[in-house]
């Protein structure tokens, strides 16, 4: 039994009075993948900025190798060989490579930097992460998976024995992640051990040699490599089964409501799109990250207009070089991005939920703010939004209370088609919920619902049928019966129709 | 609120000290003069707040000021045009530079400073070219068009009311009006503080950038009127010179946040205000100007880091809150 390289004991951190962290422990052994999960606010980050340095804790305990230690910054841990891999990363962007690396800490030669020297080293840990670039090129010259490998590099030139990785493969495509998923066994193989924080739960199933789940700021549940499974995670992660989740009933589906024909986005304009929703369904578009979902979406509400194609709502052709008109056809986009696209974060939570309404709701050019106030009231409760007074600004609300103040705007306008574009990224279990509730309350009133999502047991959970998208187009549809994870990620990753639909026999564990 | 209470007490303050300092800034003929010089920053002020709302910038609102200040008497004196056709025609000059502006800024995302600094240079080259660096002035004449500018309605005995300040008081109900209770106000607003989320919700974000940059140089060509009415001639070499300054010093100062989607009338006039006052201020006190920048620059700058940090202070406080709130809410 080796010593562990990284020990916490009874961790607590209160911020402004709030208890973030009520005594944490975790331990990680050299060459170990130890997972760290849990819903939003369960306490994960906070627990990987104190290991890292960037807090420190109130009280408990930190050990390195056996030694109590108390970093006091990101320096001290980085010298102990403790480094953060931080979600957004943390890179000069408009530098090379080789001048990321050494940032900082530049060998030098008669007071100059050594160029040469940062060329040759460079390489060294580039080689390390399987990065085969030039050391000068820049950095933003590179999509953002081999950025973060830049970034490991960095961490392993400091000699760091424990890597922790926060939400890696949140910005990558399928294959960056699975490259990335590589390297993290080939770093586990050298005697590396790493914190892998991920809300990707099959990443996790594949790479992690133990589970440690929070729940709440304390220890929720352990679970050894043999026990590593997607149901006993989440059952650890919310603390009730999985079964009671979704609660998507089928119902008959009405006449056509969206048809969408042979479309062509910007950025895939080789291949024609075309589907249709009808009221009261719910269809799912499944597919890796970059398969061009979004850029979908984002065609048929005019937001990014379509280079080629018709888009009927009801019948009537849609103008989509214009997003009033689809609006005014009622068609609303619940966008991917809610922080950048989807809110006004320093408008308050009524500015929010009316913007898309206002003109709608106009006298003679004039803010209509009894019905502004009224419609606040109504989606508020609705939408079951946790917010002190209409009045906030919506950057002080949780993120799942964020991407309700999104969705409520949208149905202010009640839309006959609601586009939603990774409805349920980055918010906690409770708000996912409500938001399941809410779709299927929409399509018993007729709503056509086309949603966009990665998760694949939420496209199982909640469609009526999914379309599966691969590079830029429509690969193949799957009936409700035929939905599994191997259907779909077969569909999404390039294989066709005929040999999904011959794996739809196998049970999958989310076929509910 | 706060920060336009803020300002006001530092207006307050200032004309306090000024009055114990300098027996004349209380004198009925002084405060008219201070009166009608905010009026017209007032005015400009008004107009670059819009443009600053939409997280842009306009630079070249002074030129806008001389152009139109020596283009009105140019037509007017030289030309002879009538005055019929010679005010559309400048009210038409000034849109129509406003409407450039906007449409580059928007069609051709080219950024506000670049577009509106060559518009400095270019509206100030083209009065000096067709007025050959001559002084244009209305001379004798036009007396009762520039009543409009240099007018007075009695108030109180031994006071009056400068003209401009009606000008000022229309222009400045209208456009809170508009600010705050249109739709469109609320549009300028949300696409100020991020016009990607307005297209999202279906606001057209060009339209209403446009409009923002016109609204900028109209009411600088109306100031531009107003100002050579006032002082019956301008010299294209430094008429309106740094007014695009004081302008954006004024709305700044008045609580409008460079990085867009924050302002309010009412303190973009107390901004102004505070300008004109600080300038009379350093005139009466000092009997001469030479140190007027100093001054000038060495205020905003205290008053936009006190603005900077309060506004911190307030955020770290209520993220505190909200967490609270939350943490409660769900226990």
């Amino acid at each position: 039994m080796s010593l562990p390289l990284l020990e916490a004991n009874r961790l607590e951190k209160s911020f402004a009075g709030v208890r973030a962290l009520r005594g944490v422990s975790m331990s990680l052994k050299p060459a170990e993948v130890l997972a760290v999960i849990g819903e939003n606010g369960a306490g994960k980050s906070t627990l990987m900025k104190i290991l890292a340095g960037v807090q420190s804790a109130d009280s408990g305990e930190l050990k390195v190798d056996g030694a109590a230690r108390a970093f006091r910054s990101v320096g001290e841990a980085l010298s102990h060989g403790v480094a953060l891999i931080h979600q957004e990363l943390n890179l000069a962007e408009t530098l090379d490579v080789g001048a990321n690396i050494f940032l900082g800490r530049e060998p030098r030669r008669f007071g100059l930097i050594d160029e040469r020297k940062i060329r040759s080293e460079a390489r060294r840990y580039l080689d390390q992460v399987g990065l085969s670039i030039d050391p000068t090129t820049p950095l933003n010259a590179l999509p953002i998976g081999q950025q973060q490998l830049v970034e490991i590099a960095k961490a392993l030139s400091v000699n760091a024995r424990v890597l922790i990785m926060d939400e890696p493969t949140s910005s990558l495509s399928g294959h960056e992640a699975q490259s990335l998923l590589k390297l993290i066994d080939t770093l586990r193989s050298r005697g590396v051990g790493i914190v892998y924080i991920s809300h990707r739960l099959a990443e996790v199933e594949a790479i992690a040699d133990r589970v440690e789940v929070l729940r709440d700021g304390e220890n929720a549940g352990a679970l050894q490599k043999g026990e590593i499974c997607h149901a006993k995670m989440v059952s650890l992660m919310v603390g009730r089964e999985l079964s009671q989740f979704y609660p998507h009933q089928t119902l008959a589906p009405g006449a056509a409501i969206l048809d969408v024909q042979e479309l062509r986005t910007a950025t895939h304009p080789k291949h024609r799109n075309s589907l249709t929703v009808h009221a009261g369904e719910i269809v799912g578009i499944a597919g890796l990250v970059g398969a061009g979902r979004t850029e979908l979406l984002e065609a048929i509400f005019g937001v990014n207009p379509p280079v080629g194609g018709t888009v009927l709502v009801q019948g009537f052709p849609l103008n989509t070089r214009s997003p009033q008109a689809v609006i005014k056809a009622g068609v609303a986009l619940v966008p991917e991005d809610r922080k950048h696209s989807g809110l006004v974060l320093e408008m308050s939570v009524r500015e929010n939920i009316s913007l898309a309404t206002l003109a709608r709701d106009q006298r003679l050019g004039f803010l209509n703010r009894e019905r502004e106030q009224s419609l606040c009231q109504e989606m508020t409760s609705a939408m079951n939004i946790k917010t002190p007074s209409a009045d906030q600004p919506v950057q002080f609300l949780s993120g799942g209370n964020q991407q309700k103040v999104v969705i409520g705007k949208w149905l202010a306008a009640a839309p006959r088609v609601l586009l939603l574009d990774e409805p349920t990224r980055g918010i906690d279990i409770g708000a996912k919920q409500e938001i399941y509730r809410l779709m299927d309350e929409l399509a018993s009133r007729g709503v056509g619902i086309l949603f966009v999502s990665s998760e694949l047991e939420e496209i199982i959970g909640m469609a009526d049928r999914a379309l599966v998208m691969h590079e830029g187009r429509i690969r193949g549809e799957l009936k409700r019966a035929e939905l599994s994870e191997e259907s779909i990620m077969n569909l999404a990753t390039g294989g066709d129709a005929s040999h999904g639909s011959s794996i739809v026999q196998t049970a999958s564990p989310f076929s509910l | 609120m706060k920060k336009i209470l803020g300002i006001l007490a530092l207006l307050i303050v200032v004309c306090i000290l000024t009055a114990c300092l300098s027996s004349s800034f209380l004198s009925a003929y002084n405060i008219e003069n201070v009166l009608r010089r905010s009026a017209l920053f007032g005015i400009l002020s008004i107009g670059v707040a819009f443009v600053i709302i939409t997280g842009g910038i306009d630079l070249s609102l002074g030129s806008v000021v001389c152009l139109v200040g020596c283009a009105l008497p140019w037509l007017l004196t030289v030309q002879h045009w009538p005055l019929s056709l010679a005010i559309p025609t400048v009210a038409a000059l000034s849109i129509g530079i406003g409407l450039a502006h906007g449409l580059l800024v928007t069609k051709l995302r080219i950024q506000p400073f670049i577009v509106t600094l060559c518009g400095l240079l270019l509206y100030r080259g083209i009065a000096r070219g067709f007025t050959r660096d001559q002084t244009v002035g209305f001379g004798n004449e036009f007396k009762p068009l520039r009543t409009l500018a240099t007018g007075k309605i009695p108030f109180l005995p031994g006071f009056d009311i400068p003209a401009p300040l009606i000008f000022l008081v229309v222009v400045a109900i209208v456009a809170a009006i508009f600010l705050n209770r249109t739709i469109y106000g609320r549009y300028l607003l949300a696409l100020g503080r991020n016009p990607q989320a307005a297209t999202y919700s279906g606001i057209r974000t060009e339209r209403m950038t446009i409009l923002a940059y016109v609204i900028s140089s109209g009411l600088a060509g109306l100031g531009g009127a107003l100002f050579v009415l006032d002082v019956n001639s301008a010299q294209p070499v430094d008429f309106g010179n740094f007014y695009e300054l004081y302008a954006i010093a004024a709305a700044v100062l008045g609580g409008c946040s460079l990085r867009g989607g924050e302002g309010a009338i009412v303190g973009v006039l107390i901004g102004a205000a505070l300008m004109q006052v600080l300038r009379n201020t350093i005139t009466l006190v000092t009997e001469k100007n030479n140190v007027e920048f100093a001054i000038i620059g060495a205020v905003i700058l205290v008053g936009v880091i006190a603005d900077e940090l309060t506004r911190r202070i307030a955020y770290r406080r209520r993220t505190a809150q909200a967490l609270r709130q939350t943490i409660t809410s769900e226990a």
